[in-house]
């Protein structure tokens, strides 16, 4: 008894120093960075990270001097819009998909999921050529309209929709219930834990970009806020570092927020009896 | 409401024939329950009465009008569902509220059926939780009420008790049967149990092999089952099927099951072979030597106020007999079985031939 004991508390304590290395590994670089933003440029110049010369100033510099709230204004316009209108047409496809018969169903959907197969990388060409044509460069349009809607996320809903019970449709068909209603009054809420989902990751996505928005945009009136800091960072007048850390802070926090509201939608969902 | 189906039939693919040539009648307020084993058709009957699924051939007629384009709304009906088919993310109340709602009844007579209905289905005080806070019987009642508080009058109800356990199968059971009752419905009921359809029923309906193998009243199919197929269906145990012969001298005789029972009829009898159906309770079973007997014990059950003997006659038959009272016997015990008065007769086809039967000449 005793060597069984034994051996699960020295488990206990390997598993658990495993934990905390992962722990430091994965969270220090954000620890730094916002301890850093919280410092003056010449203690961080110095190396001197222990310094005690806290203070919030990095942060009222960063609001005051730099164009950041236009980026976070832009990434937040670009964000919403962009999850709004995934949300709406990758759960009106899906609901083709599961609840439409149409000739060529499957085909369609298995081009959908092709789309998935392709990195965005190799499409950047030919939607920059797009989006020239249609001289949409440098508008929020040039962010937004590549990303209106995703096969990834048809493909989420379809097979949320698929998991709903067939005879609620029969009871929607024997209650008269048309395809909008049906969608909007019952597919929609019953699936709100996916759609809550599918909104993070999409807004999140958005939030994120980098690339797409560096080839499309030439100026602070529409560039997000990745390509923002990066802009910050490479304007010649610009070395100081404890402002730079603290526009990355503030970037994060839209982030987490988004993460924190998903996370306790997710939980709070994931036990609803749905049927049974 | 009477609903009628003339000669109805369902393919899918132009292959694979669901059901063929179906025909009833169901009158106003009449309790209809539709029986089968699990795959004949029973519930694609009851979807296409409903309009859900389109019928290949024939007519479905609610009140002597031909509704086969009609769609479902336009046929004024509600169904009750097996897994229910609530809304997780409404209250009991709204649930049964929103069949009235997308009809667009007024809000103040939405409030009165819907309070009535859930006064009717005992869950006033549940009214305002969510359907996974309820039992299953609950869930069901739910989806009772919201049958009682839509103003049609025909409901379908596809096997709405499989889900719940026995005892609670029973009590609502009782109380489908007393609201059909009370509210006048019209209710076409799909079911595989056969005690649901014989506790229930005005009418029965029994489907099987893609056809209806006969429609009675409950004491009508297990007293005069069309076949052999129907009588095993209904009773349990199940009835014994045994083969039987004419006798060569005399046509009033029959040997059943080689040459261990002989029975004499009143009347000639029309086949040289035939089977033999005999419910157990028909069957006594006595203690015997072995050079008197014609079968031995397999094993027995006790359930209490009775018991059931599980035998294999002599020819390699088994039976099932139903002794009232407590009866034990040893495995192998031989025992001589004898046959009681109520026979049912089946061709070397399955259907039954009329026969009567006065005595029993055991040989």
């Amino acid at each position: 008894m005793e060597v069984v004991a034994k051996q699960s508390l020295s488990h206990k304590i390997l598993n658990y120093a495993l934990l905390i290395i992962l722990t430091v590994v994965v969270l220090g670089p954000f620890l730094i960075g916002l301890w850093t933003s919280l410092l003056p440029t010449m203690d961080i110049a110095k190396g001197n990270f222990l310094s005690l010369h806290i203070s919030l100033t990095n942060y009222v510099d960063a609001f005051t001097k730099t164009p950041i709230l236009q980026y976070l204004g832009n990434s937040l316009w670009i964000s919403a819009l962009t999850t709004a209108a995934q949300l709406i047409f990758c759960s009106m496809s899906a609901y083709a998909f599961v609840f439409l018969r149409f000739r060529g169903r499957h085909v369609l959907f298995i081009l959908f999921l092709a789309t998935m197969m392709l990195p965005f990388e190799a499409e950047i060409i030919p939607n920059f050529m797009t989006i020239k044509a249609m001289g949409l460069l440098n508008t929020y349009s040039a962010m937004i309209v590549p990303f209106l809607t995703s096969a990834f996320g048809t493909f989420m809903l379809r097979q949320s929709f698929l998991q709903m019970p067939a005879e609620l449709k029969e009871a929607a068909d024997i209650e008269g219930l048309g395809h909008f209603q049906f969608y909007w009054k019952i597919v929609l809420p019953y699936n709100r834990i996916s759609l809550i989902t599918l909104g993070a990751y999409s807004f999140l996505g958005a939030w994120n970009q980098y690339l797409w928005p560096m080839l499309t945009t030439f100026s602070n009136a529409f560039r997000p806020v990745q390509n923002g800091l990066r802009q910050l960072q490479s304007e010649e007048t610009f070395n100081d570092w404890g402002m730079i850390q603290a526009t990355a802070a503030i970037v994060v926090i839209p982030t987490l927020i988004v993460l924190f509201i998903g996370q306790h939608y997710f939980k709070s969902g994931v036990n609803e009896g749905a049927v049974k | 409401m009477s609903i009628s189906l003339r000669n109805v039939r369902k393919d899918y693919d132009s292959q694979t024939e669901v059901l063929k040539d179906v025909s009833a009648d169901v009158q106003t307020g009449e309790f209809f329950v539709i029986v089968g084993p699990s795959g004949c058709g029973k519930s694609t009957l009851l979807r296409m009465i409903a309009g859900l699924t389109p019928i290949t051939d024939g007519d479905v007629l609610i009140n002597d009008k031909v509704v086969n384009d009609l769609p479902p709304k336009a046929r004024k009906l509600t169904m009750v569902f097996q897994n229910y088919a609530l809304y997780p993310f409404q209250t009991v109340w709204d649930n049964v509220a929103f069949g009235l709602k997308a009809r667009k009844l007024n809000q103040s007579d939405i409030q009165h059926r819907v309070d009535h209905a859930l006064e009717m289905v005992n869950l006033t005080e549940f009214s305002k939780r969510k359907p996974r806070e309820l039992s299953g019987g609950q869930r069901q009642r739910v989806a009772l009420a919201r049958a009682v508080a839509s103003d049609a009058e025909i409901c379908l109800m596809d096997e709405p008790l499989s889900n719940l356990d026995a005892q609670l199968r029973i009590k609502m059971r009782q109380e489908i049967y007393n609201l059909q009752r009370k509210l006048g419905l019209t209710l076409i009921y799909v079911t595989h149990d056969q005690v649901e359809a014989m506790t229930m029923a005005d009418h029965i309906m029994v489907l099987n092999d893609q056809h209806v193998q006969q429609i009675g009243t409950p004491s009508d199919i297990y007293q005069h089952p069309a076949n052999e197929f129907v009588a095993q269906f209904f009773g349990t145990p199940q009835i014994n099927i045994l083969p039987a012969k004419r006798s060569s001298e005399n046509d009033h005789l029959l040997t059943i099951a080689s040459d261990d029972i002989e029975i004499a009829l009143n009347e000639a009898v029309p086949v040289a072979e035939l089977r033999v159906g005999v419910r157990p309770d028909q069957l006594r079973v006595s203690r015997t030597d072995s050079v008197e007997s014609n079968a031995v014990v397999k094993n027995t059950e006790f359930l209490g106020d009775e018991t059931i003997v599980y035998a294999t006659l002599n020819s390699g038959d088994n039976i099932r007999a139903v002794i009232s009272g407590q009866v034990s016997f040893r495995a192998y015990e031989p025992i001589k079985v004898t046959i009681g008065s109520n026979l049912l007769f089946f061709n070397n086809q399955g259907q039954r031939i009329a026969l009567s039967k006065e005595e029993v000449v055991h040989a």
